[in-house]
């Protein structure tokens, strides 16, 4: 079968859906390869580039709908990319399901079957064709860069000849992937980080890229961000003024701010408002990247730089994949790739639609005349569901309750086997003669000594544990250095005997232990 | 005061042979450990030759150096590979000479009770001892010595079988006599019977009969265990060499053996613990040996097992960013472990990240597996256990299993019913594609069909593992 990528007809879209990397992944799981002229050229790839890759470079637009059997796009189809869908051809491509209808009764209408790449199920298998993960990563990254643009300062901190320089402060609301790479490329840029987010539960990823985690302090049931796909849910009143709040509090010291909150198929929710925005210091820069959703920031326009009259300049172009053509095209391109190889099982060259597989099943609105969006939930439930703290949901009193009730267990076990065990030690002291009991209490100190410190040996070196304790077990050639000197001579072979194994015991043990952790390198 | 300072030299010995076993807690201060358990031994060795009650120190000391010079040119012989045997056949040393010691406490004992009371004066030494025990104390002599010569038998041959068994001279199947247990509980009993019979007589023959009873459980105990379970084995060993050396310790009035011989022995109880826990299965059922039948219906295996050439593996590593290396015994055996460390430096020097992941019972000792990468230079830090890594594999590219099974078995997690069901095993089916290098289409020592096998990413890279990295080898670049 063939696949075949248009030129992008949006106005200012340079990203494409193949690269010649991707093409030649193609055409090992056995499809041929086709692309419009100039298709990459945006993106930097050139014809020349696609048909080294053995891609067929088609003239137009119209004769690439026609022979190719899957078409892969970025863009949601327009009327006239839609119609020239036929019965039986696959379309991969951004599609925005939940706001298109008449694209999905387009689609029905022609018998195609699409895959919109933005319903692939985050699911841990499929992160492989998350496409919006992958754009979001780069539109995180290209927002501190644009900010930077921006902003007319340093972002890490100096000390020079020439004065010192204070590091800018950024603060990025919404830790999602857009959000984690903002906060990646801000951190190694040098400038004091901040993030925030409404699930608490992201703030081990946020402090694991070097920023600091802004907490409310706001006691409310949260709501599991790993339930509703790893995205963040509306929030209630009370919580949402002790976060205007606290953005309140950070906006003067902020010098830039990043904002990447959205909520799944509603406007973007308005966090940063107009007195927050009055309150920064001339200079500051916002990179607003829910702008196509309305935006976060009050102020934002859509696909503009504004600047405001206390001099900060709110960023709200909704483009920044499309600004990096060649890194995101090669992520989308590679996204793609990995769709085709989950439609292609026996990579033979052959799409099988499985309507079974819960990634396919998922990212499918129509399929062989139906429309079948929305999907049933994924059989394999959210795999970054992370498994509930239970301690965490308990209140002081019932945690220190909980506390209080494991420590009494576990003093009572440790009494009840104190007691038995003086028990025993007493019985026996009653009965045995007191020069036993002398070596009775060195044995019992010993056996305790031994387990204390035996917990602490490291696994890797269990091997020269047994080497080593095996060395110091021959120490019994002490018994037989005690009795050599005795009469008999029955003894005194015996002894011999015990006191030349215990030779080779003590040489042996202490040397092939010394060899084995001589062995033991860092690197 | 020739004798305050033996008890001195003997505290210190103590003190060194803990600071040695605690050095062992991390890989630098374990150098350093290690000579402080040389020294002790030294130490306590020297203050027994100047120490009371010994003699013919000269024949001792050349003994000693002979045994030296065999223990020397052993340790510097030996392959990494063979380290479970060795550790093996010294323990049956110990063994042994823990019976000799038993067996010369008694004859001396049955020497000084036939004195006369000057005849006892004229003793000295350990016969010294002896003569100025009660009759009380002398009757708890006679069990502790008993107790040594049984722990001590049963080492010795229980050692002698497991070095057998490791060394591939014997069959490493569980083998039973018929009668199985019964023979072993039988033995037991009638060791127990020459307990009370010598306790009251004192005479050599009960003793003679417990030896011979406890070298046949010994012997057969460790010939019903199979070769997976040798770590919980060599480890248990381990301990009873040690309380045998207590057992003689309280019989000799030796503070020093019965403090090392508790250290020893509880040292390898808790390995046997620690082993036990990683298969997830009682220490006596390990010990009575074999697995159970299944309780259930197994689940049956889905899809097949897919076959891939080296060029097929060496492919995906150069693709792949980070690489989690599984070995198991299957690694020892087939000698890969250079090979496996030259495809992890070379994978390194591409900036990749590769790491090892063990699984406490990999091999046939524990700890085998860091032995043998440590020796073929893998550096320790990228060695990892399998509690620090099985969070690691979704996010892993690559995962290679060289030579293990049981331990990367998903029934062990997936299926109720499987005999290793609830065993922690190392997950390592979660990374994006799985290579397993294997001889052949077999199943494990435990005879588990094992579903990782049959995974939709798993390629099975058939070959002796040796062979196969070699051959894989030269085409990373």
């Amino acid at each position: 079968m063939k696949i075949g990528t248009p030129k992008e007809i949006f106005d200012g879209e340079n990203r494409v859906a193949m690269t010649p990397d991707s093409a030649l992944q193609l055409q090992k799981l056995g499809y041929e390869c086709a692309i419009e002229t100039g298709a990459g050229a945006a993106a930097g790839f050139s014809d020349e580039a696609y048909k080294a890759a053995g891609v067929e470079v088609v003239k137009t637009a119209a004769s690439l709908w026609k022979t190719a059997d899957i078409v892969a796009k970025v863009r949601q189809p327009n009327a006239t990319e839609l119609k020239r869908l036929t019965k039986g051809k696959t379309l991969i491509s951004f599609f925005n399901p939940a706001g298109n209808e008449e694209g999905m009764e387009a689609a029905k209408a022609k018998g195609a079957n699409v895959i919109a790449m933005e319903m692939v199920p985050r699911i841990s298998r499929a992160q492989k064709m998350d496409a919006l993960s992958s754009m979001a990563n780069i539109a995180g990254y290209r927002a501190v860069i644009e900010a930077g643009n921006n902003f007319g300062r340093f972002f890490t901190g100096q000390v020079t000849a020439a004065g010192k320089v204070p590091p800018a402060k950024v603060l990025v609301v919404g830790a999602g992937v857009a959000g984690l790479a903002a906060i990646g490329t801000s951190t190694s840029l040098g400038a004091i980080t901040y993030a925030f987010d409404v699930r608490p539960e992201v703030a081990e990823q946020v402090e694991s890229m070097g920023a600091e985690f802004v907490y409310l302090d706001f006691e409310e049931e949260q709501q599991d961000g790993a339930a509703t796909g790893g995205y963040a849910s509306v929030q209630s009143e009370e919580f949402r003024n002790a976060q205007l709040a606290k953005f309140r509090e950070l906006a003067p010291e902020m010098d830039i701010v990043i904002t990447t909150a959205l909520i799944p198929n509603r406007e973007a929710p308005k966090l940063w408002l107009e007195d927050m925005v009055a309150a920064m210091k001339p200079g500051s820069v916002i990179v607003d990247l829910a702008a196509e959703r309305g935006g976060n920031v009050e102020g934002t326009v859509a696909d503009e730089k504004v600047v405001t009259d206390n001099g900060v300049t709110i960023v709200g172009y909704t483009d920044f994949p499309s600004r990096m053509a060649a890194q995101s095209s090669s992520l989308y391109a590679t996204n793609i790739r990995h769709m085709m190889t989950d439609l292609t099982p026996e990579k033979d060259g052959q799409v099988n639609h499985d309507m079974e597989d819960d990634v396919i099943r998922g990212s499918t609105v129509t399929f062989d005349g139906e429309i079948t969006f929305p999907p049933p939930p994924p059989k394999v439930q959210a795999i970054a569901a992370q498994p509930k703290k239970e301690v965490k949901e308990l209140t002081p009193e019932e945690k220190r309750a909980q506390e209080v009730a494991e420590f009494k267990q576990q003093t009572k076990s440790q009494v009840t086997l104190l007691a038995v065990g003086g028990a025993l030690m007493l019985l026996v002291g009653a009965i045995a003669p007191a020069s036993f009991m002398q070596h009775f209490i060195v044995f019992v100190l010993a056996v305790f000594v031994g387990f204390q410190v035996i917990w602490g040996v490291s696994h890797s070196l269990h091997t020269p544990l047994m080497a080593v304790t095996n060395a110091i077990s021959s120490i019994i050639i002490l018994g037989a250095l005690m009795q050599i000197g005795s009469g008999s001579f029955l003894v005194i072979l015996l002894a011999a005997l015990s006191v030349f194994m215990a030779g080779i015991n003590i040489f042996g043990g202490f040397l092939v232990t010394r060899r084995m952790l001589a062995m033991f390198q860092k690197s | 005061m020739e004798f305050g300072f033996t008890t001195a030299a003997y505290v210190v010995a103590a003190v060194l042979f803990i600071l040695s076993l605690g050095g062992l807690s991390n890989q630098e201060s374990a150098k350093r450990a290690v000579w402080y358990g040389i020294v002790g031994m030294a130490l306590a060795v020297f203050a027994t030759l100047a120490g009371p009650g010994s003699g013919l120190w000269l024949l001792s000391l050349l003994l000693i150096a002979g045994g030296g010079f065999i223990g020397t040119y052993v340790a510097q012989r030996v392959q990494m590979t063979e380290m479970p045997q060795l550790v093996a056949a010294m323990h049956s040393l110990v063994g042994l000479a823990a019976v000799f010691v038993g067996f010369n406490a008694h004859f001396e004992l049955g020497r000084v009770l036939l004195m006369d009371d000057t005849g006892k004066k004229a003793l000295e030494g350990f016969a010294a001892l002896l003569a100025k025990k009660s009759s009380a104390e002398i009757s708890i002599l006679r069990v502790e010595l008993f107790l040594g010569i049984f722990i001590g038998a049963i080492t010795f041959t229980g050692s002698v079988i497991a070095y057998g068994k490791l060394a591939g001279k014997v069959t490493s199947a569980a083998t039973k006599l018929p009668g199985g247990h019964m023979l072993n509980a039988g033995a037991a009993a009638l060791s127990f019977l020459c307990l009370i019979w010598y306790f009251n007589t004192g005479g050599f023959f009960p003793l003679f009969l417990m030896t011979l009873a406890s070298l046949f459980i010994g012997y057969h105990l460790i010939m019903g265990i199979g070769g997976a379970d040798m770590p919980v084995v060599v480890s248990m060993l381990n301990s009873y060499s040690g309380w045998a050396a207590a057992a003689i310790g309280f019989s000799l009035g030796n503070d020093l053996l019965i403090v090392v011989g508790a250290l020893v022995g509880s040292s390898g109880a808790i390995l046997s613990y620690i082993m036990c826990k990683a298969m997830n299965r009682h220490f006596v059922s390990v010990i009575l040996g074999g697995f159970g039948g299944p309780q259930g219906e197994q689940m049956a295996v889905e899809g097949e097992m897919i076959a891939i050439e080296a060029d097929g593996v060496s492919a995906a590593l150069n693709d792949a960013d980070s690489v989690i290396i599984i070995p198991g015994y299957g690694m020892a055996v087939a000698q890969a472990q250079q090979a496996v460390s030259e495809l992890t430096r070379k994978l390194r020097a591409q900036g990749k990240e590769v790491r090892f992941a063990i699984h406490p019972v990999a091999g046939r000792l524990p700890g085998h597996m860091n032995v043998l990468l440590a020796e073929a230079k893998v550096p320790y830090d990228i060695v990892l256990e399998m509690d620090e890594i099985n969070e690691d594999f979704p996010e892993t590219d690559v995962a290679i299993v060289i030579g293990s099974n049981d331990i990367v078995n998903p029934a062990a997690q997936d299926d109720p019913n499987s005999p290793i069901a609830g065993m922690p095993v190392l997950e390592c089916w979660k990374a994006k594609q799985v290579f397993v290098s294997k001889r052949g289409q077999g199943t494990g020592y435990s005879g588990i069909e094992n579903p990782l096998f049959f995974k939709e990413n798993t390629r099975m890279f058939y070959g002796d593992a040796k062979a196969s990295l070699d051959k894989l080898l030269p085409m990373i670049n």
